[in-house]
């Protein structure tokens, strides 16, 4: 089984990690980049497929080469055999299908072709879930989103799997579809493994990414004597070895046009506050008496 | 489906040092041995005190089995250990020099999220060169059985698996014990409770405190008056950098006489006695508790059913000599033991066989006589017969007794080190408080320390806690909620107290039929997993599902 999984570097919103503006914008400079929290649902769906039919699993990016770091916390947080990133200044500034295009190409020229595709659940930044539908129309392939779980049977060439479908009353699907396939990983996605020989095999394998999530960070450190693009398990393409035409894709191949980005505004508090020093008695008596009427019930 | 099932040679339940034991002498012989741990990590469900024995005479101990145990694994090497027999501000101490280092090649001292993780890593390493491995968060739930003959295990994560051996190193309150009928948790009187807290200390203080160098540690052990009169007594060993204090009573005294473990503890961490080694700065990194087998009443002398073996606290292999408690140690043993037994079963060609030989290597070791003495099983059990246990208890307490104990001296130290005679001392109250007591009071002298300590209350030491809370999922069920039946946990529970709202157990009174109901109500969320309550309550206890429940970083 050959997984490529879709993953994309987005600012970290995390408390304590993101910077606004005095405007409410990003300030993209000051905020680092992480995976995008997503993708992870779509890595365990592959580490899964892996543990249980074997094969082996590529993560790809396309971004700036700065997103090696994101390639490799992708290996480290879950797994990968080896890593790709499609980069170059012609891909800058694309949309979701500019850069479907471009990813659908990378696909294309691995030397195997992918049994099953795996993207997150919409990133965290631009929030379109666009990207992996549209690599999958760009492949023909068969598209199942909002899985939960899944199941490859090798011998029909098939993969089941059970979609939450969010509506008024949550319901769940269950799909097939024939290989090769795109899945889309939801956040609910639970992998699972009943056979201790599969834990085992999981436990193995994750050992074996740390190991060289380790190795890799060791060359982006400048730790070696090697650079990152000499490590045999990282691939890194620009739209000339892709054979890419500048104009279909970046900003130039991009038809989505952003007419502006608003910050939502903070909703004004409908409650008035006081602020109070604990220390000082005057200060905490007018507590007591502001509550005493609630005390009693009233 | 059955013919789906996983099958391995040997499935071990449990990653402590029996089942660590067991799984590296089956791997070591080339048997394939798959470990099945129910905590997040190895250890993260364990307490002990803890000093790790390695016995002159024992067939197997743990560094023979894991060779850089000692300086992977545990903490200080503890050479020095004392006795302080306390009656009020007095106190005589006795050297146990004799004693601790009868029988010992070695003692050191442990935290179990350490020791255990370290050997489970070893342990995977070993057994998956054997086809298996080592799991953690799964739990085992009970035996697998076919035609009534035990053939495999059950279990909460993954489908039932079938093996040739199934090491049952559980630990206390076993459920595999359990099922397999070989042990039941009805009587307090067979086990002992422990409650501990980590105590964090400064760089440089333990030497600079207990007079030891670098690597070096002390034991120290305590009886007497400070427990109120509950029957056990307390230790202080010293680890890396923090201090496992904690104390270690008979369930039986504990339930009956209605004591809060808690404040057990707290007597001992507050007494003057410790206040030079404590400190002023008082950090408590970890509060735990956990059952602890009496192995003079509860070892099984035929730990084994069908394929099923069972080593350690499982067995009910813990002994607690005189004060000295040696439980890690003869799990190792037996452990390995019992692995050896299914080799030998294996190279004659019969596996079945697997559990006689065991039972029979137990004896001709010498395990099951240290065990269970048999001057214990005459001359003790004698003692703890109501009015001998009295008549004895008033004799020490009398002036002629006082008069025995001022003129015994000094000679006393030499009785308590002993190991013939702590092994036959009966567990009563002379023994662990009136003996003590009398002998602080007629030849100790007064410690002049000012303890400033405050314990944490129960509520922060149980925040202090890291849960893996199972919503909607509890693993303990009250089965009489009336307080005549399950009452006595309120106390006992060590994460719960009367009068307080944050525990586990509560009492109530509500009105029913027209009249008042005395009741208690359970909420699993604070519990350490310390089995009491499956002793002294009328409850359905299980172990919660692997990874969840309470995670014990120090241990
Ligand atoms: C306060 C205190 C002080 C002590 N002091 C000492 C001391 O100083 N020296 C000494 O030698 N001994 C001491 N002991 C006793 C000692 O801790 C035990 O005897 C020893 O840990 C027994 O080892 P074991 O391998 O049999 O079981 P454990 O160490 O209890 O290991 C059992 C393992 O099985 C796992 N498990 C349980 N149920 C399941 C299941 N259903 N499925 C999967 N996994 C499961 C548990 O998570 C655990 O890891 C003390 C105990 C206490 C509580
Ligand atoms: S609820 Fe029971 S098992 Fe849990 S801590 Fe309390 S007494 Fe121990």
């Amino acid at each position: 089984m050959r997984s490529v999984v879709l993953t994309k570097g987005v600012p970290d919103f995390r408390e304590g990690q993101v910077s606004f503006d005095e405007d409410g914008h990003l300030e993209r400079g000051k905020t680092p980049t992480v995976m995008n929290p997503n993708d992870k649902h779509a890595l365990r769906a592959a580490l899964q497929t892996k543990v249980r039919n074997g094969g082996t699993v590529s993560l790809m990016s396309m971004g700036p080469p700065g997103y090696m770091e994101v390639l490799q916390e992708g290996m480290e947080d879950v797994y990968a055999d080896d890593l790709y990133l499609l980069s170059d200044r012609e891909m800058g500034a694309a949309d979701t299908w500019a850069t479907a295009m471009t990813v659908a190409t990378g696909i294309n020229d691995l030397d195997e072709e992918p049994d099953l595709l795996f993207a997150g659940f919409k990133t965290a930044d631009g929030e379109t879930g666009h990207t992996g539908p549209q690599t999958e129309w760009c492949l023909d392939m068969p598209l199942i989103t909002h899985v939960i779980s899944m199941e490859v049977d090798e011998d029909e060439g098939t993969v089941r799997a059970k979609r939450l479908v969010e509506a008024e009353v949550d319901e769940i699907e269950t799909v097939e579809a024939p290989l090769p396939a795109t899945i889309v990983a939801d956040p609910e996605f639970e992998p699972s493994y009943h056979r201790a020989e599969h834990r085992l095999k999981h436990k193995d394998l994750r050992e074996r990414t740390q190991e060289r999530a380790a190795e890799f960070g060791a060359y982006l450190d400048d730790d070696t004597d090697k650079e990152p693009t000499d490590w045999d398990r990282f691939t890194m393409w620009n739209h000339a070895d892709l054979n890419l035409d500048p104009d279909y894709i970046g900003l130039d191949g991009s038809p989505t046009i952003v007419a502006g980005v608003d910050p939502i505004p903070k909703a004004p508090s409908e409650r008035e506050a006081t602020e109070i020093d604990p220390d000082d008695d005057g200060d905490m008596e007018q507590i007591v008496d502001e509550l005493t009427p609630y005390a009693a019930g009233d | 489906m059955t013919d789906d099932y996983e099958h391995y040679e040997a499935v071990v339940v449990g990653a402590g040092p029996g089942g660590a034991a067991a799984a590296a002498t089956l791997a070591r012989n080339d048997i394939e041995t798959l470990v099945l741990e129910r905590g997040t990590d190895a250890g993260s469900k364990n307490v002990s005190g803890g000093l790790v024995y390695a016995e002159e005479s024992s067939p197997y101990t743990i560094d023979d089995l894991f060779p850089d145990f000692r300086e992977e694994a545990t903490d200080r090497a503890v050479s020095e250990h004392y006795i302080h027999n306390v009656a009020g501000r007095s106190v005589k101490t006795f050297d146990l020099h004799d004693l601790h280092h009868h029988d010992t090649e070695w003692a050191d001292a442990v935290l179990r999220r350490k020791m255990d993780s370290w050997l489970a890593r070893r342990v995977h390493e070993m057994t998956r060169e054997t086809g298996g491995g080592l799991l953690t968060e799964v739990r085992v739930n009970g035996l697998l059985r076919e035609g009534g003959e035990i053939v495999g295990v059950t279990c909460d994560e993954v489908d039932p698996i079938r093996a040739d051996v199934i090491i049952g190193a559980d630990g206390v309150n076993s459920e595999l014990a359990r099922d397999a009928g070989l042990m039941d948790w009805e009587e307090p009187e067979e086990w002992f409770q422990g409650v501990k807290a980590v105590v964090d200390m400064p760089e440089g203080a333990i030497e600079e405190r207990f007079g030891v160098d670098e690597g070096e540690g002390v034991a120290h052990l305590f009886s007497g008056d400070l427990f109120e009169g509950a029957r056990g007594g307390g230790f202080l060993y010293t680890n890396d950098q923090s201090l496992s204090v904690g104390t270690v009573f008979h369930l039986d005294s504990i339930a009956e006489e209605r004591h809060e473990p808690q404040e057990l503890l707290d007597n001992l961490l507050t007494h003057p006695l410790l206040a030079d080694w404590v400190g002023d700065e008082y950090t408590e990194l970890e509060y735990s508790a956990k059952l602890v087998p009496d192995s003079k009443k509860v070892a099984h002398p035929s730990p084994h059913r069908d394929r099923l073996l069972l080593v350690g606290d499982a067995a009910g292999q813990m002994q607690a000599q005189g004060p000295i408690i040696k439980g890690m140690n003869h799990a190792v043993t037996a452990g390995a033991l019992a692995a050896e037994a299914f080799v030998d079963a294996k190279s004659r060609g019969d596996t079945d066989k697997a559990g006689q030989h065991y039972e029979s290597k137990l004896e001709t070791e010498g395990v099951m006589d240290k065990l269970r003495p048999t001057r214990y099983a005459t001359l003790g059990k004698l003692g703890e017969l109501g009015p001998v246990d009295s008549l004895s208890d008033a004799l020490v307490d009398s002036p002629v007794g006082r008069l025995g104990v001022g003129l015994l001296g000094d000679s006393l130290e030499r009785l308590y080190n002993s190991p013939f005679l702590v092994g036959m001392l009966p567990d009563t109250k002379l023994g662990y408080v009136t003996l003590p007591t009398v002998i602080a009071e007629e030849l100790g002298e007064p410690v002049a320390g000012e303890n400033t300590v405050e314990p944490p209350e129960l509520d922060d030491r149980i925040g202090d806690l890291t849960y893996d809370i199972d919503e909607g999922n509890p693993h303990i069920e009250l089965r009489d909620n009336s307080f005549t039946a399950s009452g006595t946990a309120v106390t006992a529970c060590p994460v719960s107290a009367k009068d307080f709202g944050g525990g586990c157990y509560r009492d109530e009174y509500v009105t029913a039929n027209g009249g008042e109901e005395h009741v208690v109500s359970l909420d699993t969320q604070p519990c350490v997993e310390c089995g009491t309550c499956a002793v002294v309550a009328d409850t359905d206890w299980t172990h919660p599902r692997g990874g969840k429940g309470v995670e014990y970083k120090q241990g």
